[in-house]
């Protein structure tokens, strides 16, 4: 046993050292995660000894990587807001929802801005709505974040939540342009042809999941940068604490908008994707349950720090469908009767009861994530060692 | 805007406003208790509260009384209500108790910070309610007609059914013997000591872990009762019940001054009148935006709700 953990000391202090090595390294990463949805490539992973293959066999292995991808992108964004800035947000998938009926309304010719209100004569192409998209979900952010930025903590995280509830009702509710439950049709996709002439970007997953890959890059390296600037700076003084901050000269206010409004941004960026891909929109999509799974998603990963959000995001959606994939193998049971009761256990039903054990045992025995940020490590463990009365021993 | 059907209809928006806002205001006493005393947003409590609805409606199914079959007498209907309050009480109030020693004691000897206690009320929420979804194969059943529709009172417009008149009656029973236990036994005395300063108390000789529990024990019964009258009123349950009316709750509870227990009875019963009235302004489909609006304007003039948060600073 000590010979591995030694040698992994030898392995991480190499890349720990050599600047060089480690950019070698996410290089070859990076080139591996865009050749993972080819199926020659893919078909020869798999788990050794007995073998467990690493495709999913539920679905399409490029439609698991394109929503894990997108699931990052909005992981990236929360993790702006709930990591960096450290407030609760429990709607964010709102964002998302702004973000897909933007890239819907105006790229479907089944749009009512087109057939009935004549707003615009034709559909756009998809990417030129991106930016509108992206505009919209960060002005939705700010017009959120104004009112209730003013309130702290648990207020916050209830506001929010109830922000999100109220697009989702309007969503559904909403006939005139919106076309209520019954969605909005015929989306755009991406431009682009083959070389023969087929348009890339139609059904198949894998050319959306190598754009989302991009966006992601893209992505993490203006937060990057964003989160090493004075606006980083600030917000970690806002998380570790607000009032101490604001003396110091920190306009709080202003960096809590900010954090809302490129986290907004981001989301609206999944959405778009999400929306281009899909090729239908309509509320079903924006629950609750889901904004709760990407922040499931942010705090399992480790909050504060992008590549816990990258692996928490794939995480929450490659490990249920991987679970599908091995009770496919092991022909695990669909249906356990318990008391003249049939339990559904099949894994993609039991996922959110299972992210809910994951949740607690997680906040219980590991609090910082799985991959934390080092400084807010720190502050767990400093927490972890106070005095607490009237509990007996812990 | 439809100002006819709110004026026609304004004796009938105002009883049915204040039924519905007996029950958000028995569930939110749960969150105000729990919040009162360890500042924590007892998500788990919208589960809580389903786990009541089921185990009502198991028990009235259990002695034959299902959706299919024809009412009972009025003696058998107030046996069966008394009994599913009870079992509904004790199932709730056990579900409280469970969520309680499983999920928050072990953050608190670890002494997490407030976000750890928020993420794992997520947690916990999420396991009941999912269980139970997986357990009942996520469907709608149907509760057993229990109490005539006929109003008992009649006059000039304002007709009230026997269930509003029973949930008003046992609602505001439960309130007051709540109120009295808070502020007049010794365990009250406990509650409010630790909501006050919770190390303090510890250091005093009350036993914290006990009246954590007991807090949670508390607002678990009335979640109970709230989960039989919405059976009677709504005529039906699912897994996912709990969801949009514990949010409500929480919402009343804010809107009264979380922490602070008449505060909850002010909030529940404001927020059922405006729903019901909002309702018919805006149309039934705009019910929950009209709950949701009216929380966050009401936090950006008024942070701490109208009546202040206290739980501890309570005037005895």
């Amino acid at each position: 046993m000590s010979a591995v953990t030694d040698l992994w000391h030898r392995v991480t202090g190499f890349f720990n050292q050599s600047k060089p090595a480690r950019i070698g390294l996410i290089v070859v990463f990076v080139a591996f995660l865009y050749v993972l949805p080819n199926r020659e490539f893919y078909e020869y992973l798999n788990i050794p000894g007995v073998w467990i293959p690493l495709y999913t066999t539920g679905n399409d292995m490029a439609f698991v990587l394109f929503t894990c991808t997108w699931t990052i992108l909005l992981a990236l964004g929360l993790n702006v807001v709930v990591g960096y800035a450290g407030l609760l947000d429990l709607g964010f998938f709102g964002f998302f929802a702004v973000g897909a009926y933007t890239v819907a309304l105006m790229t479907s010719p089944e749009s009512k801005l087109i057939t009935e209100y004549n707003w615009f004569e034709s559909p756009y192409p998809w990417l030129v709505t991106v930016p509108i998209a992206i505009a919209l979900a960060l002005l939705s952010g700010v017009l959120l974040g104004w009112p209730s930025l003013r309130v702290r903590g648990d207020y916050l995280a209830i506001v929010t939540l109830g922000f999100a509830e109220v697009i989702r009702i309007i969503a559904k509710n909403q006939d005139w342009i919106l076309n209520g439950d019954r969605g909005i049709p015929q989306v755009g996709h991406p431009p682009g042809t083959w070389p023969d002439g087929t348009p890339i970007f139609q059904f198949d997953a894998k050319p959306y999941y190598w754009l989302a890959l991009t966006m992601v890059i893209v992505a993490v390296f203006l937060i990057r940068n964003l989160v090493r600037s004075r606006v980083g700076r600030a917000w970690v003084a806002i998380r570790e604490d607000e009032d101490a901050a604001e003396l110091m000269g920190v306009p709080t206010f202003r960096f809590k908008l900010w954090a809302f409004a490129i986290g907004a941004a981001v989301g609206g960026i999944s959405g778009s994707l999400w929306a281009g891909y899909n090729n239908f929109v309509n509320s079903a999509t924006f629950s609750v349950e889901n904004s709760i799974l990407v922040l499931a998603a942010v705090l399992l990963g480790g909050a504060g720090n992008q590549a816990g959000a990258i692996l928490g995001g794939f995480l929450v959606v490659y490990v249920p469908e991987w679970l599908r994939s091995v009770g496919d193998v092991f022909g695990w049971p669909k249906t356990v009767r318990v008391f003249d009761i049939n339990l559904d256990v099949s894994p993609t039903s039991l996922r959110y009861a299972f992210f809910g054990v994951l949740l607690i045992v997680v906040m219980i025995f590991r609090p910082q994530g799985l991959w934390p940020n080092r400084r807010r490590a720190a502050e767990f463990k400093d927490r972890r060692q106070a005095v607490v009365v009237g509990e007996g021993v812990g | 805007m439809h100002f006819d059907d709110l004026v026609n209809g304004f004796p009938n928006l105002t009883t049915t406003g204040l039924t519905q806002g007996a029950i958000y205001a028995l569930i939110a006493l749960g969150y105000t208790l729990v919040y009162g005393v360890l500042r924590l947003i007892n998500f788990a409590h919208s589960e809580v509260f389903m786990f009541g609805t089921f185990g009502a409606m198991w028990t009235w199914g259990w002695l034959g009384f299902g959706s299919t079959s024809g009412r009972p007498g009025l003696g058998t209907a107030i046996m069966l209500i008394a009994l599913g309050l009870v079992v509904a009480a004790v199932v709730s109030g056990a579900t409280a108790v469970v969520v309680e020693l499983v999920a928050y004691r072990p953050l608190r000897r670890r002494n997490a910070p407030p976000l750890a206690f928020l993420i794992t009320a997520i947690g916990a929420s999420f396991v009941l309610m999912e269980l139970m979804g997986a357990a009942t194969g996520r469907i709608q059943f149907g509760m057993p007609p229990l109490l005539p529709s006929n109003p008992v009172i009649n006059v000039g417009g304002w007709r009230i059914t026997p269930l509003q008149l029973a949930t008003f009656v046992v609602a505001l029973v439960v309130m007051f013997a709540l109120d009295t236990f808070v502020q007049k036994t010794r365990f009250g005395r406990g509650i409010r000591a630790v909501a006050q300063d919770a190390n303090t108390a510890a250091l005093m000789g009350v036993n914290k872990g006990k009246v954590i529990a007991l807090v949670f024990l508390l607002g678990g019964l009335l979640a109970g009762v709230a989960a039989v009258f919405h059976n009677m009123k709504t005529g039906n349950t699912r897994f996912n019940v709990g969801f949009l009316i514990g949010l409500k709750a929480f919402a009343a509870a804010v809107l009264g001054g979380i922490g602070n227990l008449r505060g909850a009875l002010v909030g529940g019963l404001l927020l059922g009148l405006v729903e019901s009235y909002g309702s018919a302004l805006f149309g039934s489909n705009w019910t929950n935006v009209i709950a949701f609006v009216v929380l966050v304007v009401l936090l950006m003039f008024r942070p701490t709700g109208l009546l202040g948060e206290s739980l501890g600073r309570a005037r005895a």
